[in-house]
């Protein structure tokens, strides 16, 4: 995983609640056995006119231009801004996969659901949760000022808006530790193989009938 | 210290902690066809072993077809992912119950069927709606693929003590309503981010009431309203549905077995984070008319009035109701259906296909009904059913019975909805798009579902059915 460093960019208004992993990446793109290649699919449904699936040309279908991720200024955006509950519904990766392999770095929101969260970290996206009122002030900025530039710092917590501190935001110091290095988390936890057999070992003494499972 | 049910079997499964992270053993890992292949890649990649194969158990469900099963899979891509499951598993030794077994089934169905789901355990599966195994007082939760392939390659899951949510359903419910329309009904209270963060434990009367196979349907809602797990204690209910189960332990070891799960329940004084109390006599059958699981209302009552709807809330209500071409104020009883589906992994066990079969015996459905289908969660349940003659009764009445799978739940195979069309369904998600794009979908019980059929809308089934 590559190691997240600070990013600068404008930021895509998604002004919208309960946005679930069918809406980020519908069913029919979760057919690939890759995890890359499903950013022109983000958002499929609301980005397209037509009905799409795997291996059309996607540069030849017809664009929703109502749709903010179509709009010409937020073509090269690396931060989502959205409202609550943002990636709810099923647990599949191909949400974060498809937000990544288009661009998306850093998505602002009121509240996420657990899984997406914890799937964004596993792919070096930074989900941060942010006050109802900084939502709806970075909202109604973005609204005047299409091109306000964001500024998100990892290692010091902190979001510019601009040249101004804006505000500042929390995140597991575990999870920091691991985006700002690109850490991969299995490595990490085979550092801890005696620790896992020694629980093995008394665990399946006191649960013996988990051992003698026919499987 | 006294605990709840969630600290007991999240507590019996620490290997180690720093600060507030864990690191959690995990018992059984389900794996299915789409959010496993990335993580067999990821592994082969990096050259890591799985940790325990015996933990891990197979089996395709999203993408097989229903019908014409002998004939294969059409669609390539789908094909190929069944394909690739079928060879991970093959060179792995893992055990798997493929396309051609008759243990087959949608992965939340054939866990429990097969006693591969036993109380106490940790329990997870690159599939959301692993919540349904909490109905077993297992810890049961949904993951993503990097962290299917961190149990492979582990064991363990790197978590945060969730916090405890404790709903609590007291009383007796209405005969016709079940443990979807309380489902539905709770989400309705707490809204689909209610359960954020929580470990949701269902207790009280009308918990304790419900079979396993409606427990098993409540907490696969959990998800819904937000939570990653949801959970049942364990009473002789649960001890009696694992008996002999063909996987779950026998003689002695079944005798140790069921000593130590009867501890599996929160301890008289154990303290929830949070407490939610409502009255199952409240409970109506729930349908809901919006794009998510917190857009329901009883079968009596109507689509809210926008001025009821915060401000906030009013671009998603208008959205919604723009999507689902229906207006504020109907009553529910007035929205007439296109097509019927029962199946999925929330209501396609044999009690859900029993009481479906009830409400349809000796009927038609309505002419306006373009296609209604009926798809059995396992091969086991459809053997059961055929068993029991409701293959016949839902076949008289007009509908198609079909092959295991998740079928149009998710419309991943064949079976979907068409632009516009509208479906009384007795999946878990009503988003846009979900069962097809364009697609309406309104959750229900298969009871509801099956008397929708017949009427080519909803009705109140408590007028029109005898319990």
């Amino acid at each position: 995983m590559d190691k997240f460093n600070t990013i600068i960019s404008n930021a895509i208004p998604l002004d919208r609640s309960n946005v679930d992993t069918d809406a980020i990446i519908p069913k029919q793109f979760l057919k690939s056995i890759k995890r890359s290649g499903f950013g022109p699919n983000l958002f499929d449904e609301w980005r397209y006119l037509d009905h799409g699936e795997p291996g059309m040309d996607n540069s030849k279908r017809k664009i929703n231009p109502d749709f903010v991720l179509n709009k010409i200024e937020y073509t090269d955006s690396q931060i989502l801004l959205t409202r609550e509950n943002f990636g709810c519904g099923s647990s599949r990766e191909h949400a974060p996969w498809a937000l990544l392999d288009h661009g998306i770095k850093v998505i602002l929101a009121e509240s996420f659901a657990d899984i997406f969260y914890n799937n964004c970290f596993k792919n070096g996206i930074l989900p941060i949760f942010l006050k109802k009122n900084e939502i709806n002030k970075l909202f109604n900025s973005i609204t005047d000022t299409p091109d306000l530039q964001l500024q998100i710092n990892l290692s010091e917590q902190k979001i510019y808006l601009g040249d101004d501190s804006f505000t500042d935001f929390e995140i597991d110091p575990f999870k920091k530790h691991c985006l700002l290095n690109g850490l991969d988390e299995i490595g990490l936890t085979l550092e801890q193989s005696h620790e896992i057999k020694n629980f093995e070992i008394s665990y399946f003494k006191k649960n013996p009938w988990l051992v003698k499972q026919k499987v | 210290m006294a605990k709840t049910l969630f600290e007991k079997v999240f507590d019996q499964h620490v290997v180690s902690q720093k600060n507030d992270t864990f690191l959690v053993y995990i018992d059984r890992h389900l794996i299915h066809e789409v959010t496993s292949p990335q993580a067999f890649e990821g592994l082969k990649l990096s050259k890591r072993k799985l940790w325990r194969k015996e933990s891990i158990v197979a089996v395709p469900d999203h993408n097989v077809p229903t019908t014409k099963r002998e004939e294969g899979i059409v669609d390539p891509v789908s094909r190929t992912q069944v394909e690739t499951l079928d060879k991970n598993c093959k060179e792995h030794s893992l055990l798997q119950f493929d396309m051609r077994d008759q243990r087959q089934g949608i992965v939340h169905v054939i866990g429990p069927e097969q006693g591969l789901t036993l109380p106490g355990m940790t329990i997870v599966c690159g599939d959301s709606h692993t919540s349904t195994h909490g109905a077993f007082g297992s810890l049961a939760m949904g993951i993503g693929t990097s962290e299917v392939e961190h149990v492979m390659a582990t064991q363990c899951l790197i978590l945060k003590k969730f916090k405890t949510l404790k709903v609590d359903v007291s009383g007796k419910c209405h005969p016709l309503v079940t443990a979807k329309d309380i489902a539905l009904y709770i989400i309705g209270q707490i809204g689909t981010a209610g359960g954020t963060g929580y470990a949701i434990e269902f207790t009280g009367e009308a918990i304790r009431n419900l079979t396993m196979e409606g427990r098993m349907t409540l907490c696969n809602m959990a998800i819904e309203a937000g939570a990653r797990s949801g959970m049942v204690a364990v009473d002789q209910t649960t001890i009696d549905y694992l008996k002999d189960k063909p996987f779950a332990p026998q003689g002695s070891l079944w005798e140790l077995a069921v000593e130590k799960w009867k501890t599996l329940h929160s301890d008289n004084d154990a303290v929830f984070d949070k407490e939610i109390n409502l009255i199952a006599e409240n409970i109506e059958p729930q349908v809901t008319w919006g794009t998510s699981p917190e857009m329901v209302a009883g079968i009596s009552q109507s689509i809210p009035d926008s001025e009821s709807i915060s401000d906030n809330r009013k671009g998603d209500f208008i959205r919604a109701l723009k999507y689902m071409d229906l207006n504020e104020k109907t009553a529910i009883v007035d929205i007439k259906l296109d097509k019927i589906f029962i199946g999925s992994c929330t209501n396609s066990r044999i009690e859900d296909l029993r009481d479906a079969a009830k409400v349809l015996k000796g009927k038609k459905i309505h002419d306006s009904i373009k296609l209604a289908i009926a798809v059995p969660g396992s091969g086991i349940v459809k053997k059961q059913a055929e068993f029991e003659g409701l293959d016949k009764i839902f076949i008289d009445a007009g509908f198609e019975w079909r092959d295991p799978g998740c079928s149009m739940c998710l419309a991943m195979n064949a079976d979907r909805l068409e632009d516009g069309e509208r479906c009384a369904s007795t999946s878990n998600r009503n988003f846009e798009g979900r069962q097809g794009k364009g697609g309406r979908t309104h959750l229900v019980s298969p009871a509801m579902a099956a008397a929708a059929s017949i009427y080519g809308k909803f009705i109140d089934i408590r007028n029109e059915i005898n319990g």
